[in-house]
């Protein structure tokens, strides 16, 4: 027997009253598939099965879903990591409003992303070339630019579940930390100034759920840290 | 920048700075307070009264509770913050947290310097 | 009138992607009310998965670089059916779009002296041929395509550009004139389908690699835009030329950059042998990707691949060393292990050449206008219709695309397009207004999926269709296979057209999604098979068992497909750059 037995979040607004957890037999063949690939066996079995997907690399970031309790991409995912007890409990990423199936609204986490100002500030005339930066300079952005924007991270922050209009929350701060440390932004002050409320970046309370899910490796908890020293070196 | 008028210093930066050095009085309080204990096994209540007759340990003192009233409140308001979504009941939750560090500030002020 | 709401804009994007964040990043600037409209949250687009590197002669890495050498090479790795006043816009005006990108923060890695860090990539060469291998393809990592999309998306939120983001592209409404004024899209969050109306519409959908059982596109790449211009009546060039890439990981289709080669990286078969070194003695495994695609399928067929099955072959990479690796390519790292269970700094990675590049496209001019062919064969452009992109074929990739030239192409045509529009707009575009009947005709389709009761299964459709292109138009073709193909594809067409949308709810239904998908699949297929079959000669990515040698008496031109007669016709090849003098064909060796 190699059915796997999956339970997965099932709600469409237009039909249930509530949301319900559905049970799926995926016949894998034995094979460790990605999660992804088990959804796609379940849509083929029931086509109303809402969920996005795009690169199916663990580069676009569309598909961050909670699986057997862990933030993570379904499509780099394989089956050998997270299934236990050949059972696979899919949810949507936690805290945000859901519209269908895993099919979460992340309008706020984009806002949050929006609201740091995410991109390079630099009112200097360019020159006629490339602003030059050195490798070294170049090297802070590494761990940092990398973020796909998937909020498997924001979503398992507790912070970020409490006050997700407020605190910023990790994916957003990541980026935040990206300008900050490019030696090529020139609104430093200003990016700090606004960051010094009690909510925007201080109510990480260091949990680091956020290392522990991020599917591309990075560190969230330490670019916070790092926007916190300059903050601190700025002000005193 | 997100807008707050009853936190602390009303600025998270000084908030986060007041909460570290807070914890580090206590915990130089505490370890003081812990080794004065453990170096007098036999305190009687001269001794003690005698310590806290020192201007060096009730200004010690008076660093650690108001320490530990900013440092309650600045967590506490966090918390309540974090958990009271109505309005109402996080102001009144404020206000009684408030209410209570303010009266034992005072009440321990008067235990150090009164009689 | 019509009960469909509208939306109106003086340009509307649709594609979510670097061509089309391009041009919507010219006209937010320039102040035009501008949407882009895109069925993924638009860091989601394919763009987002491009590795290597973006290829402009920046001077960086040799200050002596000059863009006529990426020009000459651009020409001759397309073959020589490059349009050469658009490689020549394209290789030129490059280096200004890379400098913008720079600015606007794109986080390239650098050289010592600061300066963008340009590594080897396939095809590319100095001094016209004659001076060795160049090193002329800018990179961040390997992570050029996530880095660039990423900065055009947050300089679109800098400049405030409206976004439709999850809207899905129905079709284009055209006036009675045969203008384009707009199309019909769908919001897929709350299934609500609106009439947007537009003076300018771009179409900057990518590709459709996922016409292919095995490609290194992303699921999205249904070639949503080549659909509704196929069914609008609007001819495709070149639909024929599709490139394999070399390194495809074997089983997942996941893309090894072909800057692993460029990097050190070398192929090799069951032997251990580096068997490129045979079939390219000059440029070895950084021949371009249609000459080693070719190669490793020849190693496979006379029986040096590797495996069980001898269905493959490996890229080898570990003397390069973890250093190497970590820096230059920490992505093809995480992937190998992730989809080959291969550590790359120990063993090599197992490859296979996979479906990657749609080099045919909508037929447009530099500025992206869209162009179609009047009964004189004369080039007439479309009124309201835009193209960018890999949807485009401008064409500067001719019957083989270069490894970097991908994200100049949308760049450089994506700004094109923009700042001509701009032009346009400025100096006042008036098109007659669609009619009920224009709308209606636009809505056929959506209104034939909602009322279906019942017929075959869209996935089982689909992987059928992706199954006939992949044994009739792969790496090698031949006629009868070919016609075999042809006459499935018009069965499954008729299937395709009674199949059955089970789920006809509103809230962010992905059936529904994917049952439009399946109709411009089916649009792209028919066109590559017809195209193939036709054009009959072996040429750049295009490569016959039957006509394996290139014959530029008959067939240096352009294929035209036409959708409503399902006609193959000629276009003539732009020879007459304006600053330098033509390339003429030669024999195309590496």
């Amino acid at each position: 027997m190699s059915n796997l037995q999956v339970s997965v979040y099932r709600y469409n607004p237009e039909t249930d009253s509530a949301p319900y957890m559905q049970e799926f037999q995926v016949d894998t063949k034995g094979r460790d598939l990605m999660v992804l690939d088990v959804l796609h066996l379940m849509k083929e079995q029931d086509s109303g099965l809402a969920f996005r997907r795009s690169c199916r690399e663990g580069v676009c970031g569309s598909d961050g879903m909670n699986m057997n309790g862990k933030n993570g991409l379904a499509c780099i995912t394989p089956l050998s990591d997270v299934v236990k007890n050949n059972k696979l409990t899919l949810r949507p990423l936690p805290g945000l409003p859901v519209i269908r199936d895993m099919v979460v609204d992340m309008g706020i986490f984009y806002k949050q992303y929006e609201r740091i100002q995410p991109y390079l500030q630099n009112e200097t005339p360019a020159p006629a070339i490339e602003r030059l930066q050195s490798p070294e300079e170049r090297d802070k952005l590494d761990g940092l630019y990398e973020c796909i924007l998937c909020a498997c991270c924001s979503t398992s922050c507790p912070s970020f579940w409490w006050n997700p209009d407020k605190f910023v929350g990790p994916a957003g701060l990541l980026q935040s930390y990206r300008f900050l440390a490019d030696s090529r932004d020139t609104a430093t002050r200003e990016r700090l100034t606004d960051l010094e409320d009690p909510f925007s970046v201080f109510r990480c309370r260091g949990i680091m759920n956020c290392v522990a899910v991020c599917p591309k490796g990075l560190n969230p908890t330490r670019a916070i840290g790092k926007i916190r020293e300059m903050l601190l070196a700025d002000a005193t | 920048m997100v807008t707050n008028i009853t936190s602390f210093g009303r600025s998270g930066l000084s908030d986060w700075l007041m909460q570290r050095v807070s914890a580090v009085v206590l915990a130089v309080y505490t370890v003081f307070m812990v080794a004065y204990l453990l170096f007098n096994p036999d305190l009687d209540y001269y001794t003690w009264s005698g310590l806290f007759n020192q201007t060096w340990m009730r200004i010690f003192s008076l660093l650690a509770f108001i320490s530990i009233a900013a440092h309650a409140w600045i967590g506490l308001w966090t918390v309540t913050t974090d958990y009271l979504k109505s309005t109402r009941l996080r102001v009144g939750a404020q206000t009684l947290i408030i209410l209570a560090i303010f009266v034992y500030l005072v009440w321990g002020i008067q235990i150090l310097w009164g009689a | 009138m019509s009960n469909l709401r509208s939306l109106t804009f003086d340009a509307i994007i649709i594609g979510g992607g670097g061509s089309g964040l391009r041009a919507a990043l010219e006209l937010a600037k320039s102040g035009k009310k501008t949407a882009v409209l895109s069925k993924v949250f638009p860091t989601r687009s394919h763009t987002v998965s491009a590795q290597g590197g973006i290829t402009c002669a920046i001077a960086s890495a040799d200050p002596q670089d000059d863009w006529r050498w990426h020009m000459y090479d651009t020409v001759k790795g397309g073959d020589y059916i490059a349009d050469q006043d658009a490689a020549e816009y394209m290789c030129s005006e490059g280096p200004k779009a890379v400098f913008e990108l720079e600015h606007m923060g794109l986080p390239f890695s650098r050289f010592d002296n600061g300066r963008i860090y340009q590594r080897p990539f396939g095809g590319q060469s100095k001094n016209f041929g004659e001076g060795g291998q160049a090193a002329r393809t800018c990179a961040a990592a390997d992570r050029t395509g996530h880095a660039l999309l990423h900065t055009l998306y947050q300089n679109n939120l800098k400049n405030n550009t409206t976004f439709l983001n999850e809207w899905y592209a129905v079709d284009l409404v055209k006036n009675a004139n045969g203008d384009v004024v707009g199309c019909i899209a769908m919001c897929i969050e709350t299934g609500e389908v609106v009439h947007v109306k537009s003076k300018a519409t771009v179409l900057a959908t990518g590709g459709a690699g996922r016409i292919y059982a095995s490609t290194t596109n992303a699921l999205i790449n249904t070639g949503d835009g080549i659909g509704m211009a196929l069914r609008a009546g609007f001819p495709m060039q070149d639909m024929e030329m599709w490139q394999f890439h070399p390194t495809g990981i074997y089983g997942a289709g996941t893309l090894v950059t072909e800057g692993c080669r460029g990097e050190g990286g070398y192929l090799i078969n069951k032997d251990g042998e580096r068997f490129m070194e045979r079939y390219a003695p000059n440029a070895k495994d950084l021949a371009g990707r249609d000459v080693v695609a070719r190669s490793m399928v020849m190693e496979i067929l006379e029986g040096r691949g590797c495996g069980e099955k001898g269905d493959h072959v490996f890229l080898k990479l570990d003397h390069l060393g973890e250093e190497v690796l970590g820096k230059r390519l920490p992505g093809i790292v995480e992937l190998s292990k992730t989809f080959a269970h291969v550590d790359p700094a120990k063993d090599p990675i197992p490859v296979v050449p996979t479906c990657h590049y749609m080099m045919g496209g909508i037929p447009t001019n530099v500025h992206g206008q869209a162009i179609l062919q009047d009964e004189d064969g004369n080039d007439q452009i479309i009124n309201g219709l835009f193209a960018c992109g890999e949807a485009a074929c401008v064409s500067v990739h001719g019957a083989n695309r270069l490894g970097g030239n991908s994200l100049l192409d949308l760049v450089v045509f994506g700004r094109a397009a923009g700042m001509f529009i701009e032009g346009a707009l400025n100096e006042g575009i008036e098109y007659l207004d669609a009619s009920e009947s224009d709308i209606e005709s636009a809505m056929k389709r959506i209104t034939r999926w909602n009322e279906s009761e019942g017929g075959e299964s869209i996935p089982e459709l689909k992987a059928e269709l992706q199954s006939i292109m992949q044994n009739s138009f792969g790496v090698f073709r031949e006629e009868k296979n070919m016609v075999e193909g042809v006459q499935k594809l018009a069965e499954l067409r008729g299937r395709i057209a009674n199949a059955y949308l089970p789920d006809k709810s509103n809230a962010f239904n992905t059936a529904r999604v994917e049952a439009l998908e399946l109709d411009n699949l089916m649009e792209v297929a028919e066109a590559t098979a017809i195209a193939a079959l036709e054009r009959k000669e072996s040429r750049g990515a295009h490569s016959r068992y039957d006509y394996p040698d290139r014959d530029d008496v008959n067939w240096l031109k352009h294929s035209l497909y036409f959708p409503l007669t399902k006609e193959l016709k000629q276009r003539d090849v732009n020879f007459k750059p304006k600053t330098v003098d033509t390339f003429e064909p030669k024999v195309r060796t590496y």
